[in-house]
């Protein structure tokens, strides 16, 4: 059943995004924006939350999940430690995906080369 | 005066634009919604799905929520750019849409994919700047973003 | 002094300009296509053997003109200039094969409308007196347009059905003052091919501002030019045996067909577009083919050969450009679109 879940949680929000980019002219970059800013606004109303409980990785998984992390670590910061609290919760609970990514990427980017698509 | 006619100017080719473009609508095939629908949501589905199988795996192996989260996304965002690497994640991105552009795989493809490309540029300028090209602006609005929400928390907690 | 121009937009070239060779080289997804048999060399791999795209684009139009000098029987010591263009910023492709070549260089930017744009500026020069051999060229390369004005190659978007496909290629045509001594084709005698008129196109912009619709995006200045040189020359559509658009795809020529019939001008039986002929439907190149290859490795193979053994005699060639840059569609301006048109018969 928890399958379930975040298999319809993954796909709805998957679904939408699809439908922002054939209906309007809006770029794959301009949709994580919207989706990561959404993510966190959402969490920020409180909103998020009941999402990630029904679908778990479902909604950690897209791009509002990234959102939410930010959002959660900075509000969870900003009763703890305050103003810096506020300031550095966000970049702290995604630390270790964002570092990864750069440097994983920086890794992968120097060792392959790009392929004419055919 | 001078400007009215201006105004007036700018408002029919405004107008004449729409015109024009909802005339090449009648020439222009359109997406199949329903089909890509069906296949962005299968496959981003999918990928929640990994996501939450692996997370289980480290949960009953005795890891945290928190700690086994953060290593599913790890690994997600590693797989991802390895696939890119290889030239294989513009496939599946091909097949998938959003499927594959809104899970985080999405975000470790759209780092890799810019920076891979300008190799030849150096590895400081080319490779380095360029991992932002198309992640920088999601950086930059979502840590924007939860920095203005951290402090309005704070304000409120005061 | 004369003036050498008739209605408004139309040259007239009365010593009548010869081109004399041509050859085009396309990459190999263009090489499977439904025009491979005209190429004079399909690529088996993209980057031709060089470490970055750019080169690897160099290298094909060098290839190409190469090639055409062969074709005409020059050797490039006997070229007074070279008139040539492509997509990349500042030209990089065209300006590094004229580095090798060490031929007087003059670099054009007419987005995909460069093949035709260099064809006039040539002829002029030939016919006026300036020149007596002059290399007309233009080329351009999937993965280098790809990168500079679209998305990067391996990140996994999805394109809409409009959307084309940047023609991996290069053409090359050789005009000149003199006629090319006479040559046998399948026991016939090869058509001599002269350029006769050309008219300027000027640029229209109709308002598009997405870049996935570059097709509709020049079909305006297409019909826009087409009717000027018919109104100039006072011809029908009929008098052609070909009218040929450079990149407009498959959008763009169903736009470019309507627009005129609702002028009353019926071009059915004689118009096509090289975008839209370029590749298989099976292909995945949705709309068609774009860049200044398309049509230049069109009208360099498949028109060239058609002409040369009489199997075309008259032919209106339109290359058309949509001169955006990346900065301009950020800023949210429309795509101007333009259209030059070049008159050509085999005699």
């Amino acid at each position: 059943m928890e399958y379930f879940n975040v298999f319809i949680t993954g796909g709805i929000l998957c679904v939408i995004g699809q439908v922002l980019m054939d209906t309007t002219k809006l770029t794959a970059p301009r949709i994580l924006v919207i989706f990561v800013v959404s993510g966190a606004i959402l969490t920020g109303l409180g909103w998020y939350q009941p999402i990630v409980d029904f679908g778990k990785s479902g909604a950690t998984v897209p791009l509002p999940g990234f959102g939410y992390a930010l959002a959660k670590g900075a509000i969870e910061a900003a009763r703890t430690g305050g103003i810096m609290g506020a300031l550095t919760g966000g970049i702290v609970a995604t630390a270790a995906g964002v570092a990864a990514a750069i440097c994983f990427g920086y890794l992968i980017a120097i060792i392959f080369s790009p392929k004419s698509i055919r | 005066m001078e400007n009215k006619k201006e105004k007036q100017k700018k408002e029919i080719k405004k107008r004449q634009a729409k015109e024009y473009e909802n005339y090449v609508k009648q020439f222009t095939p359109k997406p199949k919604y329903f089909m890509n629908s069906l296949k962005a949501f299968f496959v981003g589905g999918l990928i929640c799905i990994i996501a939450f199988y692996v997370q289980t795996l480290l949960m009953n192996r005795g890891y945290s929520e928190k700690d086994s989260g953060t290593f599913v996304i790890v690994f997600l965002v590693c797989s991802a750019q390895l696939l890119t690497g290889l030239g294989v994640y513009d496939t599946i991105g091909k097949f998938a849409g959003a499927g594959s552009i809104v899970p985080i795989t999405g975000f470790a493809n759209s780092m890799v994919a810019p920076a891979i490309e300008y190799k030849k540029e150096g590895i400081v300028l080319g490779v380095g700047a360029k991992l932002f090209s198309l992640a920088g602006p999601v950086l930059v609005c979502g840590i924007s973003a939860s920095v203005v929400i951290g402090f309005i928390y704070y304000m409120m907690n005061l | 002094m004369q003036i050498n121009r008739i209605g408004k937009q139309t040259f007239v070239f009365h010593n009548e300009p010869n081109i004399i060779g041509a050859a085009a080289v396309v990459g190999k997804k263009e090489g499977q296509g439904p025009m491979k048999k005209w190429f004079d060399v399909i690529l088996k791999d993209d980057s031709y053997g060089e470490k970055t795209w750019e080169k690897s684009e160099s290298k094909i139009l060098k290839k190409a003109i190469l090639l055409a000098l062969e074709n005409a029987g020059k050797t490039k010591e006997q070229i007074d200039a070279i008139l040539s263009g492509d997509l990349i910023n500042q030209l990089m492709s065209s300006s590094f094969m004229a580095r090798d070549l060490q031929i007087p260089f003059l670099g054009l930017y007419g987005a995909c409308s460069t093949m035709t744009e260099s064809l006039i500026l040539g002829a002029v020069l030939i016919d006026g007196g300036y020149a007596q051999n002059i290399i007309a060229a233009a080329s351009s390369h999937y993965c280098t347009a790809e990168r500079q004005f679209r998305m990067p190659l391996e990140h996994g978007n999805q394109r809409p059905p409009s959307a084309q496909w940047t023609v991996t290629g290069a053409g090359s045509m050789i005009l000149s003052n003199q006629i090319r001594s006479q040559q046998m084709i399948a026991g016939e005698p090869a058509k001599n091919l002269v350029v006769t008129h050309a008219t300027v196109g000027k640029i229209v912009d109709a308002g598009i501002k997405d870049v996935n619709q570059m097709g509709a995006a020049m079909a305006p200045a297409t019909v826009d030019t087409i009717m000027q040189h018919l109104k100039d020359t006072g011809r029908e559509p009929s008098y052609y045996d070909v009218i040929l658009s450079g990149d407009l795809g498959m959008v763009g020529k169903k736009i470019v067909k309507d627009l005129l019939l609702k002028e009353n001008i019926d071009v059915s039986t004689v118009y096509d577009d090289c975008g839209a002929m370029m590749y298989e439907k099976e292909q995945d190149a949705h709309s068609g083919g774009s860049g200044c290859g398309c049509s230049a490795s069109i009208f360099s193979g498949h028109i060239f050969k058609e002409m040369r053994q009489g199997k075309i005699r008259k032919a209106l060639l339109i290359s058309t450009g949509a001169l955006l840059s990346t900065i301009s569609s950020q800023q949210g301006e429309s795509i101007p679109g333009i259209a030059h048109a070049v008159a050509v018969e085999g005699k």
